[in-house]
């Protein structure tokens, strides 16, 4: 996927005059987080950030071994009669499905929803080479039908108001119309089930894979997962290499965390734990089962300063805690994870120099760390890809300047009193109420700020003087 | 986490910080009086600037040590260190020793000063132990609570401004559902992102005229500054106070 990330400002300024995705927005991000809250505590709040602990211990241990579980879940999943392929890019994982593709026949592909695939550009990649791709999840589909990518890891359409959902089905879906989003749910669901039943190639993403038994994990609402991954002759996973965990027990927790942070759902409605292609004597289930361990840009991020971000286990909770992602929506990020945690991984997967703006998307408010179900430390992050912004060169002179002489007058107290003392003056009397250059947007929403007359260093003097 | 020594019976070095210095140093006044009050010794290291967070929040970790170093100077000879502000002392506390990671003997004078830097409301409650000023404003007001992301989330900081105002007279605090939601400041993110930051804060605005509170009582003048101007460039008053400032006006009416 193309990565506009470099447009943030641009965009987001877009996306703050658009009513009806603030409308969408605002609804989907309050009611995930207030979801979130409910489920992450329904034990009690101690109980909750215990388990939301234990996560993120599991996880960075999983990550700190993830070189042995990797090649440890290779060989399970073979065991298993699962074909494990490595695909070091968006190219080579590609490449992987149109060979399986091609080696079974394939003429038509159902998936079902998978944030790595739009990494990967799977679809038009597909698409390009003559096979049909379409999308099952719900949310997805629509995004499909209107030609839109997702806008939420976990709501791909949370920036669409029912409206505009109920125009796309009917525009481009031919959907009769009716205002009922029973009778639209009903409709997308007798499209998608002829798809289901007809297609040749299943195609899921992996919310974990266990590394000791080679199970894939999924979880999912709509059941379309389930067909996905049982009903077509063959099925294709393509997972990033962070997903590996290494026991039961591990998945025991994170797949109670996941769905609380996610949907505010103890459990989702599937949970799907795939050991393998059909055995003999089974009466159903896939006769092929590939799955696809994606790179693209991991192992560089792994081993570095920002190696938690790998343990990202993909939930949005950051997204609808995040109160840059509540009114900017997810496509101001320009490419495939919005929010928090894209505002980390965008940069590192694809270039500071593509997404210089992003680590800058935050208020700092630490919301993001709050609710992660792992833990991890993004405002941390953030902060040190700015300071990687500096170091790299990816800056701007007026910033560069004014910081130098910001740090020159603070670092001396006579010049600190004298700044002050200068500021305060030229502001009073010039009735300064907007301000120039690179700080007018201040005076865009808030008033001037006033110097006080005589400054703290004054009054204590006086004090002392009394 | 770094071990704090008690604070108590010590005298308390004031770090004012650079925002009350210059826009509202009364609020500063304030803090001296309230800890004076409670027999507390205050002194004013008069050479103190900025705890550089601008900087640090920017990238610029070269500039930011430049000021931290000299924070750690002016502040060398200090028992207790109190500022007004939880954002500041978040800086000093957690990032002043990252941020000398590669300067051992620097990095343990960051690390002292890290362990007796305290937040005021922290300071009043967790430190002195106290509560109940004993205190009461001089007319009936309603408050809400506007907890402030940094002093929330990276000082962990409690309920200590309720407590302190549930034992306030004539102070009722009214329930904010709002009240741990960020106006959109973020330092000079408000200035690069004008726009998103200004889309938060009209939120915050709408929180403020739902929550009925007379005043909203948040303890960082970064934020208060952010929602005032907010507030009187939409022509309504400014309604944010600063936790030290209505503490002191209600001791004032006890003196």
């Amino acid at each position: 996927m193309k990565v506009r990330s470099s447009q943030f400002i641009q965009a987001a300024e877009i996306a703050i005059h658009d009513n009806d995705l603030q409308e969408a927005v605002s609804f989907g991000t309050n009611s995930g987080f207030t979801k979130r809250e409910t489920a992450m505590h329904v034990d009690g709040y101690e109980h909750g950030e215990a388990m939301r602990h234990q996560a993120a211990a599991i996880k960075r241990h999983c990550l700190k071994h993830l070189p042995e579980l990797l090649e440890q879940a290779e060989a399970s999943m073979s065991a298993n009669g699962v074909q494990v392929l490595w695909a070091i890019d968006a190219d080579e994982a590609n490449r992987h499905v149109l060979d399986i593709a091609r080696r079974h026949g394939v003429e038509s592909v159902v998936k079902s929803k998978s944030m790595v695939t739009e990494e990967i550009g799977l679809n038009h990649a597909l698409e390009d080479a003559g096979v049909d791709v379409l999308e099952t999840d719900l949310g997805e589909y629509i995004l499909q039908l209107g030609d839109e990518t997702p806008s939420h890891i976990v709501v791909p359409i949370v920036h669409k108001t029912k409206a505009s959902i109920r125009d796309v089905l009917i525009h481009e879906a031919q959907m009769p119309p009716t205002d009922s989003t029973e009778e639209m749910a009903n409709y997308a669901r007798e499209t998608l089930r002829r798809s289901f039943l007809s297609a040749d190639m299943g195609v899921s993403g992996g919310n974990f894979i266990i590394a000791e038994t080679g199970s894939l994990c999924l979880v999912s609402n709509e059941g379309n997962a389930r067909m996905v991954t049982s009903l077509p002759r063959v099925h294709v996973a393509i997972v990033g290499i962070e997903k590996v965990i290494g026991t039961v027990e591990d998945y025991a927790t994170l797949t109670q965390v996941l769905p609380r942070s996610a949907t505010g759902q103890t459990m989702t409605v599937y949970t799907h734990m795939i050991n393998g292609p059909r055995q003999t004597g089974e009466t159903d289930g896939p006769e092929q089962v590939y799955v696809i361990l994606v790179d693209n840009g991991r192992s560089g991020i792994y081993g570095s300063g920002y190696t938690e971000a790998l343990a990202c286990i993909r939930c949005g909770a950051c997204l609808n805690g995040c109160p840059v992602y509540q009114v900017t929506g997810g496509h101001a990020y320009g490419w495939v994870y919005p929010g928090p945690i894209g505002a980390v991984i965008t940069p590192l997967l694809t270039g500071l120099e593509n997404a210089s703006p992003l680590p800058h998307a935050s208020t700092l408010c630490g919301m993001c760390k709050q609710v992660c179900p792992v833990d991890i430390d993004i405002p941390r992050m953030l902060l040190d890809l700015r300071h990687d912004l500096i170091a790299q060169g990816h800056t701007d002179t007026v910033w560069d300047l004014g910081m130098k002489a910001w740090a020159f007058g603070n670092s001396a107290p006579g010049r600190f009193v004298f700044g002050g003392q200068a500021a305060a003056g030229v502001t009073r009397r010039l009735h300064i109420d907007a301000l120039p250059g690179p700080l007018s947007g201040w005076t865009e929403y808030r008033a001037m700020p006033e110097f006080a007359p005589k400054s703290f260093h004054q009054l204590w003097q006086e004090r002392q003087d009394e | 986490m770094i071990e704090r020594p008690s604070p108590k019976e010590k005298r308390v070095s004031l770090f004012v910080t650079c925002m009350v210095d210059m826009l509202s140093p009364q609020t500063g006044m304030s803090v001296v009086d309230v800890l004076e009050y409670l027999g507390v010794e205050v002194e004013f290291p008069a050479g103190q600037t900025c705890c550089g967070q601008p900087a640090f929040n920017s990238g610029y970790r070269r500039e930011t040590r430049q000021v931290a170093r000299h924070f750690l100077k002016v502040f060398h000879d200090a028992e207790v260190i109190v500022a007004p502000s939880g954002s500041c002392t978040a800086m000093i506390r957690h990032e002043y020793p990252r941020l000398f990671a590669d300067d051992p003997d620097t990095q343990a004078e960051a690390e002292r000063l890290a362990s007796i830097t305290w937040e005021f409301t922290e300071f009043i409650v967790d430190g002195l132990g106290i509560t109940d000023l004993n205190a009461a404003l001089p007319e009936p007001r309603t408050v809400a609570v506007h907890h402030a992301c940094h002093g929330l989330r990276l000082l962990g900081l409690g309920q200590g401004t309720e407590q302190l105002l549930t034992h306030m007279g004539n102070a009722n605090i009214v329930d904010w559902d709002s009240g741990e939601l960020c106006c959109g400041f973020g330092g000079l993110f408000s200035v690069k992102m004008a726009d998103v930051s200004g889309a938060i804060l009209q939120k915050k605005l709408r929180d403020i005229g739902d929550s009925g509170a007379d005043w909203i009582v948040t303890g960082d003048i970064s934020c208060l500054t952010h929602m005032n101007g907010g507030l009187v460039k939409q022509g309504q008053q400014p309604s944010v106070r600063h936790v030290a400032d209505v503490l002191a006006e209600g001791i004032r009416g006890q003196q």
